[in-house]
């Protein structure tokens, strides 16, 4: 029987999966007119969020992929593929036969990959744990249940080489050591899913396309150091990936992998969500232990630190969504297994976030040591609309931009940090010549600036003094003297903030003067955006060539720079132009731009 | 849209509470649910059952983003502020949405159609820029697309405002 599986992940849905769904349920055969039947079922987030919505159609160990999947296009492919055996390969972005020979236009996105955490992403139905099991799913519970020591889980763990994938890098062996140690009347283990990177989305495709593999990584876990109690802290933005762990929390339950006795083995363990109410800094691990607890999300004092003093001040194991997610990987296949991929120091691989102006956005899992290049052309498929490569933003927030100059470097958590940016959490947002380094440190500075928590003076005050230095110089009015200012204040706030989200809101501001000091000089010296992003520093000016003559603009203008008759090309004035940018959001035709 | 779902039903929780730790978040969360946004009143009934001064209740709420304290609009804008939408010209959009519709971020049209809010990643960074309104997802906006969107659902909206009242009288 031939089946049919529709990509039903949030990106797939906000590009139209749900049409596409609706179209094919309607279309495909039921065994009743004589045609064999066709299965119709749904998969989370195979990572090509570029060509969504994304189709497989799987039959004798055949998959093919098709992308932009419309409801036009579903009506060919059940005509011509479901019904009638041709495949349709101008649509095919992926293919797999049984001998694991591989197609499909994009091909070279998967080559280059190495999937481990998202080993049943976009290939299981995530609201079935039949499917989960089917691929090996709670195997690794039941060997660390039946056949390995809380001791023995641990040192597995450590000879894997896992670090924390939550930005820190802490490896988990030594963490969960740490918790197995201290005594405490009950014991937590919490699931860090407040992704808060403002540009990352891996967590949340790992949650919506294989949550069994995060609860199976947390009751491993709650083995180790002897928890009872579970909790995933979730962001509220994320309501498809907190329905579908509820749904899975739900058949784990039932299938006897939580709760009491689980699997006759005496372990007792439960799992609860708790929604995250919208504040990054409750990603911070002792701030989101305060927002469990039902408390303003502020972080605390360590030590003493979560193992020994976390939730509810009980010994407290906390990972990030993908570490847990490695583990039952490691547990079936072996720490050696594991640790062969990667760097020295940094084993394995990881998930990231790949957007901003690059060809091919979406989801990819790379050994450690993959290089910024290989991940920005090899795998992205290079910079979009033929423009130049110039810099990749990681780290977030506590990270920064490095230059197209530094492309050749490994990305793991030794060479990363020497850049001046972070590891961070996953998301990779590539930037052309049109993007502003000077924007770019100033949009995260008001991002930290805003989500501070205000309990510390540096970051609270220090971070909005920063702030007001940036925006001085993006809009035009920058002195020479800021740029050491800005050092001066970077260096305070890094030491004197009580938690990282202050000790790393320099970041941003700090590699932005230390790769792109030219940049910033001409804002301060000419006045001049080079890249003409910042609207205090361009001209705005009509393309005669898109211009109809609308008189929309003219119509917005609140300085009467812009004239033009009816239907002739209008043009602006640049000695009464304010620079409001009005006429470019009232243009209908984007004839308006900044030079 | 209130939820009838027992677990997260307001009046449900409240009955069902019983001091454990660490429930006033999810009782505000199911209050917002419950009334759209978080009325006085709730405040009142949270801090009677659960013994948590209203100033403390009231720190909370204002401390966290999803916390609102006026009723909100027929439809919410979330308009994606992100890195990604925001290496895509996202603040072009905002400023197109506030030129538009004549509010800040946070505010609420006097009609009571809209309410604005900005958010950051909505996790599609592949369609950047993007917002989504109530439940749908609009991806590779231009103020142009953005504008038709918005007079849609406000044409939309004012219709089937007008059938209501038709009907009532
Ligand atoms: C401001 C701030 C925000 C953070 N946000 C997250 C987050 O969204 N997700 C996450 O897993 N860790 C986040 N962390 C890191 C956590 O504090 C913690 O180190 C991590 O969850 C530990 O898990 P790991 O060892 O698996 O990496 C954040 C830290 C800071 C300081
Ligand atoms: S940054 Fe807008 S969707 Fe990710």
């Amino acid at each position: 029987m031939r089946q049919v599986i529709v990509g039903m992940g949030t990106c797939g849905l906000s590009a139209g999966a749900r049409e596409t769904y609706n179209t094919l349920k309607d279309l495909l055969p039921d065994g009743s007119a004589g045609v064999a039947a066709a299965a119709l079922s749904i998969t989370g987030c195979i990572g090509m969020c570029y060509r969504e919505p994304l189709v497989e159609v799987r039959e004798d160990g055949r998959r093919t992929i098709y992308g932009e999947v419309k409801p036009d296009r579903a009506r060919e492919i059940v005509e011509h593929h479901v019904l009638g055996g041709r495949v349709l390969d101008d649509y095919v972005v992926f293919s797999e036969d049984a001998s694991g020979q591989t197609g499909g236009s994009e091909k070279d996105f998967l080559a280059l990959q190495k999937r481990i955490v998202l080993r049943n992403c976009g290939f299981i139905d995530p609201e079935s744990i039949a499917e989960y099991e089917a691929v090996g799913g709670y195997q690794a519970l039941r060997k660390a249940l039946f056949e390995m020591t809380p001791a023995s889980i641990i040192e597995e763990v450590k000879q894997s080489g896992l670090r924390g994938r939550g930005g820190a890098g802490f490896p988990t062996g030594l963490k969960w050591g740490f918790a197995a140690g201290y005594k405490g009347e009950r014991k937590y283990v919490v699931c860090n899913a407040d992704e808060g990177d403002p540009g990352a989305f891996m967590d949340r495709s790992v949650l919506e396309s294989d949550p069994h593999a995060v609860l199976e990584g947390m009751i491993i876990c709650s083995r180790a150091i002897g928890a009872s109690q579970g909790y995933i802290y979730c962001r509220a933005e994320y309501p498809l990936a907190i329905k579908r762990l509820t749904t899975a929390i739900a058949a784990a339950r039932k299938a006897g992998y939580l709760g009491k006795n689980i699997l006759g083995s005496g372990l007792d363990f439960d799992i609860k969500i708790k929604q995250g109410a919208g504040a990054f800094v409750c990603g911070e691990e002792t701030a989101l232990f305060a927002s469990i607890e039902g408390e303003r999300g502020m972080p605390r004092i360590r030590p003493p630190f979560p193992a020994e003093k976390g939730l509810w001040k009980m010994p407290t194991n906390n990972n990030n969504v993908e570490t847990y997610a490695n583990i039952p990987w490691i547990l079936v296949h072996g720490a050696p297994a594991y640790a062969a991929y990667g760097t020295e120091k940094s084993r394995g691989t990881k998930v990231f976030a790949l957007a901003g102006t690059v060809v091919r956005g979406g989801l990819a899992e790379v050994p450690m040591g993959t290089t910024i290049n290989q991940l920005v052309f090899g795998i992205g498929g290079g910079i979009k609309d033929g423009k130049k490569f110039k810099a990749v933003q990681m780290g977030g927030p506590s990270g920064g931009c490095i230059p197209h100059t530094l492309g050749e470097t490994p990305v793991d958590f030794e060479n990363i940090p020497r850049t001046g940016a972070i590891m961070g959490s996953g998301g990779l947002i590539v930037m052309d010549e049109t993007t502003c380094i000077v924007d770019i440190a100033r949009f995260f500075l008001n991002f930290t600036q805003d989500e501070s928590c205000g309990k510390c003076t540096f970051c609270r005050i220090g971070s909005l003094r920063m702030l007001e230095i940036l925006e001085r110089i993006t809009s035009g009015e920058g002195r020479l003297e800021d740029v050491d200012k800005l050092k001066v204040l970077s260096e305070r706030i890094k030491e004197a903030s009580l938690c990282a989200l202050g000790q790393t809101a320099p970041n941003p501001v700090l590699t932005s003067l230390r790769y792109f000091m030219d940049e910033v000089l001409v804002h301060i010296n000419d006045k001049k955006c080079p890249a003409k992003v910042c609207g205090a520093l361009v001209d705005y000016v009509i393309d005669p060539a898109k211009c109809t003559g609308c008189t929309l603009c003219a119509k917005a203008c609140a300085s009467n720079a812009i004239t033009g008759k009816v239907k002739e090309v209008h043009v602006i004035d640049h000695a009464l132009c304010i620079k409001c940018g009005k006429c470019i959001t009232s243009c209908t035709f984007g004839a308006v731009y900044k030079d | 849209m209130p939820d009838k779902n027992r677990d997260t039903d307001f009046t449900y929780r409240l009955w069902r509470y019983d001091g454990a730790p660490g429930e006033l978040i999810p009782l505000l969360q199911s209050a917002q649910d419950h009334f759209g946004y978080i009325p006085r009143r709730a405040i009142k009934y949270i801090s009677t059952v659960t013994n948590i001064p209203e100033s403390n209740i009231y720190g909370v709420i204002t401390f966290y983003n999803q916390f609102r304290l006026q009723p909100m609009g027929e439809h919410q804008i979330k308009l994606c502020v992100g890195t990604a939408c925001h290496v895509s010209r996202s603040k072009l959009l905002v400023e197109t949405v506030q030129d538009e519709l004549g509010i800040e971020v946070g505010g609420t049209t006097e009609d009571g159609i809209f309410t604005l809010f900005t958010v950051a990643c909505l996790g599609c960074c592949s369609l950047a820029p993007v917002m989504m309104i109530d439940e749908e997802t609009h991806g590779r906006l231009t103020p142009a697309s953005v504008r038709k969107i918005l007079r849609g659902i406000r044409r939309q909206a004012k219709q089937k405002n007008q059938d209501a009242q038709l009907r009532a009288s």
